[in-house]
């Protein structure tokens, strides 16, 4: 019944003040004050009840035997007369104090069985482990039990019961606590300056699990307080003329019928105080665990807040400027005219996809690049209907083969997207369900979408395998996930898509998780599945040179916009807005001076919830001007059936300072 | 604490094609087995050790002070407690294979005896108060899950929260106190002690079901919630498959692994817990025979009940790692 937490090694830090500053924290939380109130009171009646009370509980009065509640006796009289609610108060005191007692036992001798293998050294320490693993695997009750049986019935017998049986999870608890330290620098410093193990124990290592484990003992004293109240109800705790809840709980039970209050005050009187040492212990534990989300969650005042929101909300509502969805290339596979994501912030809704539109041709290669939060990949998911609650969608027009994805509710495009519309997510090891086999993962679709039977679509799977180069595919699809490598799932994945006959592959960041000797291969199978079936593709990556090296065209997105839609073949040269040039100018090639620092784009990437109104890459922009900042410029097409958002498209930058925007290197090697 | 080792995939079950019995399933069962073996012995060896561990001569105090020296040094005789300790260490494993567990001190019935008598009472008890908490945790802790996914309806995850979080700090035998004075005292609805027609299982079951359920749908519920953010979702949402079929195929399946690795231990403590839950409605069980024992100290009964509810114990755990392997087959060939 012991609950233990074990913490965060690093939240653990040795200073005293920082842990004071977060016990008190705990209590200014509703669920951590409400449960200290809780267990403050419980303690004060443990104190001070006995003095108080123990002549009504032991009064005894033949007359007034087995009575109901009364003005008198609050919750009536037991079987010799004596005031049941006042026998429930004054055994507060012996109920704690016993399972105090026995939860110190638990925790000293856990204590000692856990830093054993610390002072014993490898071999020792290993069979207390063996031992205390094996012990730990029984439920308390049952260890329990078999101490009452070793140290005989009776209070001391019960205490000391409940002490040992509590002992083999304090001594786990422990024992990965002292791990977890033992582990570290200082402590091996001190090794090898040569201090003395059980030196290391008591100046190191004790005082940095002290915190969890008295945290841990507090959601354990309320486990000892109920196992002592399981004791007691089985004759095997408190004798009489003592007795605790437990004791009066079986008293009670016997008389249930003619009295049943007698039976349930005790029962109230274990569940609040076993909730109380639990929910604090609970309590503690949490606001020890979460330190920062703490502290983030005061905000300044209610009204300053309400203001926030309301500009916030006005500046997501602004509408971007009309785009043009650029030219009509016969008629496109993918059409998306102002599409835009939105999420409730804390302060006000944030909208991170902010009015996209391009189209995609039939077989058509289109790459989508730009820093990690540009929106790339939220992009792909919108398009995709995969954008979950509580993030929206809405846009002007999303149309995929001619069908209109906004209208109708999941149902309607199930079968067409999940025919005609793959995704390669980025990363192959998460991708796959790990408790499914691979073949079976590929074939539901065909079973779903195609009416296949389990056989056929089996077939189909193994079939698809094959056409992405899977060596021995008909035992691969008997495979896990797990015993793939990460090359392996990705061609998978790509089966996947080829279930059905797709006109759209959306791949998002493909290569990102894999080796780059693998990286090479994968993108030549997404070329080669392209060129096979005249297939679409939209290419999600942050890597310039490969979108380059794939793609026929090329969406540069920055802050949630499409800021500039180019020829592939024009990236390195003829890109005219000044964040695609930087973006190019980013890339390392062989013809680059290394006794120069590596160029990168100074500032930051434009934080989703704080948009600048103007448009967003001016505090970053070498060419900004006043208009920049004041008003944002439409993605348009100039002339040559390229589109670029930019108030300075096409200019030269003279060499100046970005005014304000601190040089921090943000080369383009992201990894998510 | 756990390392995934290096069974590679190529050198396991793949090569030799997917048998069951080779590779890393070999593997698990050898070491599984192994902890089997070992945690039995433990277990006997500290059941044979306890009649020895308890101070001054159990016979004696278990006669009382006034029985005479003669029925005491003859008890002690028939006990076989003379003996050197390693003798008695034999005879007791011996006895143990040929199924003999000794002779009750009270009743003077051979302890298997008591024990096979009692026993299918307690195991229908804890078999059914299994079935009964996985048969609530689970669809309730699914459906919470999929309700209160990515921080829907706060209000309602508040609510079955906190009511769980308290269902589950009652311990079974206060809830049986609780029901009993319900469905006993006020509505007179369903008996309240003994064993006999099936409305009799009523209250002993939920007892010692309703705790575990509770704790287990809360469980069930933050697993889900956590497995429906997995990568491995979306995936499952990008081949539009119906909601249900993601939900009972790609999510459950993920959910119960952590669920049933934390559940283990509800699990056995609810084999523990029949102990208490048999007091309270004067189940004829092995639970109320043990606590009864104990009291008139027949340490031969309360060694060998002690031995059984161990051996329960061990098989649950055992149960939960075979389930759990069988799920997630990555559980098998990771090293505990």
């Amino acid at each position: 019944m012991t609950t233990s937490t074990t913490l965060d090694a690093s939240a653990v830090a040795p200073r005293r003040s920082a842990a004071r500053a977060r016990w008190l924290a705990v209590l200014r939380t509703p669920v951590g004050a409400g449960a200290g109130l809780l267990l403050a009171l419980v303690l004060l009646l443990a104190l001070v009840a006995p003095l108080l009370w123990s002549g009504e509980a032991d009064r005894i009065d033949t007359s007034d035997v087995l009575q109901g509640a009364s003005a008198e006796h609050w919750v009536g009289t037991d079987a010799l007369g004596r005031d049941v609610f006042a026998r429930v108060l004054v055994a507060t005191r012996l109920s704690i104090g016993l399972a105090l007692a026995a939860t110190s036992i638990a925790v000293v001798l856990g204590l000692l069985l856990g830093c054993a293998p610390l002072l014993l050294g490898r071999r020792g320490g290993r069979l207390v482990t063996a031992g205390v693993n094996i012990a730990v695997a029984f439920p308390g009750l049952l260890l329990a039990l078999f101490f009452a049986v070793v140290f005989g019935v009776g209070m001391t017998g019960a205490v000391l019961a409940i002490g040992f049986a509590g002992a083999p999870a304090f001594a786990r608890l422990s024992q990965t606590l002292a791990a977890g330290i033992a582990d570290r620098d200082f402590v091996s410093a001190a090794r090898i300056a040569g201090v003395g193990r059980f030196r290391v124990l008591v100046r190191h290592v004790l005082p940095n699990i002290g915190e969890p484990l008295v945290v841990n003992a507090t959601i354990g004293a309320g486990g000892a307080l109920l196992a002592f109240a399981g004791l007691s109800f089985l004759g095997l705790g408190v004798q009489a003329p003592s007795y605790d809840w437990g004791r009066l709980l079986q008293d009670g039970l016997s008389g249930i019928y003619i009295h049943p209050v007698a039976a349930l005050a005790p029962g109230v009187a274990i569940v609040v105080a076993g909730l109380a040492f639990n929910l604090f212990g609970e309590a503690v534990a949490k606001g020890i665990g979460l330190t920062t989300a703490l502290g983030g969650g005061f905000a300044p005042g209610r009204a300053l807040r309400r203001e926030e929101t309301r500009r916030r909300a006005a500046a997501a509502d602004q509408t971007p400027p009309a785009t043009d969805p650029g030219p009509e290339p016969g008629r496109p596979v993918l059409d998306v005219q102002d599409l835009s994501v939105t999420f409730p912030g804390a302060a006000g809704p944030v909208r991170p996809v902010r009015g996209v539109s391009f189209r995609i041709g039939r077989g058509e290669a289109v790459g989508v690049v730009g820093e990690s939060g540009s929106g790339k990949s939220l992009t792909a998911l919108a398009i995709a209907r995969l954008v979950e609650q509580p993030g929206e969608v809405t846009a002007g027009r999303l149309r995929f083969q001619g069908a209109d994805l906004l209208s109708g509710g999941d149902r309607t495009h199930r079968r067409l997207l999940g025919t005609s519309f793959a995704m390669v997510f980025q990363d192959p090891m998460t991708s796959f369900n790990p408790t499914r086999r691979i073949g079976r993962q590929l074939a539901e679709v065909a079973q779903e979408h195609q009416g296949m039977s389990r056989r056929a679509a089996l077939a189909r799977a193994v079939d698809r395998l094959r056409s992405v180069r899977v060596p021995a595919a008909e035992r691969r699809a008997h495979q896990y996930p797990h015993e793939f490598s990460g090359g392996m799932r990705q061609r998978a994945m790509i089966g996947m898509g080829l279930m059905g006959e797709p006109s759209l592959i959306v791949a998002d960041e493909p290569t990102t998780a894999l080796d780059v000797t693998v990286q090479r291969q994968v993108l030549d199978l997404l070329a080669a599945v392209r060129a096979e079936d005249d297939v679409a593709l939209l290419l999600i990556s942050h890597d310039v040179a490969v979108v380059g090296q794939v793609c026929e065209r090329v969406l540069v997105m920055y802050a949630g916009r499409v800021v500039e839609d180019l020829p592939a073949d024009r990236l390195r040269t003829g890109a005219r807005h000044p964040y695609t040039r930087a973006l190019v100018a980013a890339v390392p090639d062989m013809d680059v001076d290394l006794d120069q620092p590596l160029p990168v784009i100074p500032g930051r990437p434009v934080d989703p919830a704080h948009q600048p109104p103007g448009c967003a890459y001016a505090p970053r922009c070498p060419l900004a001007s006043a208009r920049c900042t004041d008003e944002d410029p439409a993605l348009a097409d100039d002339g040559t059936g390229w589109r670029v958002a930019c108030w300075h498209a096409g200019e030269v930058a003279a060499d100046r300072d970005v005014p304000g925007a601190a040089p921090v290197a943000l080369a383009l090697g992201e990894r998510a | 604490m756990t390392s995934t080792t290096g069974v590679h995939p190529a050198t396991g079950a793949g090569r030799r094609g997917a048998g069951v019995l080779d590779g890393p399933w070999a593997r698990f069962a050898v070491r599984r087995g192994g902890q089997l073996v070992v945690s039995m012995w433990v277990l006997v060896t500290a059941s044979f050790l306890m009649i020895h561990l308890i101070p001054g001569d159990p016979v004696r105090s278990a006669l009382g002070p006034t029985a005479p020296a003669s029925l005491v040094a003859a008890r002690r005789e028939s006990l076989g407690l003379d003996d050197p300790l390693w003798l008695q260490y034999l005879h007791f494993l011996g006895g143990l294979f040929s199924g003999d567990l000794g002779t009750s001190l009270t009743s003077r019935l051979p302890v298997s005896q008591v024990i096979s008598q009692r026993l299918p009472a307690t195991v229908q008890l804890a078999l059914l108060a299994f079935v009964v908490a996985l048969a609530l945790a689970v669809p309730l802790g699914v459906l919470m899950g999929v309700l209160t996914r990515g921080g829907r309806r706060r209000g309602g995850e508040l609510a079955f929260s906190s009511t769980s979080v308290v269902l589950g700090a009652i311990p079974e035998f206060l809830l049986g106190v609780g029901l009993v004075y319900l469905f006993g005292v006020q509505w007179g609805l369903l008996p309240v002690a003994g064993r006999g027609g099936p409305e009799s299982y009523v209250l002993p079951v939920l007892s010692l079901s309703l705790g575990p359920a509770a704790a287990l749908a809360r469980i069930m519920r933050v697993e889900m919630v956590s497995v429906l953010q997995a990568d491995y979702l979306r995936t499952a949402r990008a081949k539009r498959l119906p909601r249900r079929r993601i939900y009972l195929r790609d999510a459950l399946p993920n959910a119960l692994t952590s669920t049933i690795t934390l559940g283990g231990l509800l699990l056995t403590a609810l084999v523990a817990g029949t102990v208490l839950v048999e007091n309270v409605f004067a189940w004829p069980g092995l639970g109320s025979t043990i606590a009864s024992s104990i009291l008139l100290k027949d340490y031969p009964v309360v060694q060998g009940i002690v031995l059984v509810y161990g051996a329960g114990v061990l098989l649950v755990n055992l149960t939960v790692d075979v389930v759990l392997a069988l799920l997630d087959p990555r559980s098998a060939i990771r090293e505990s």
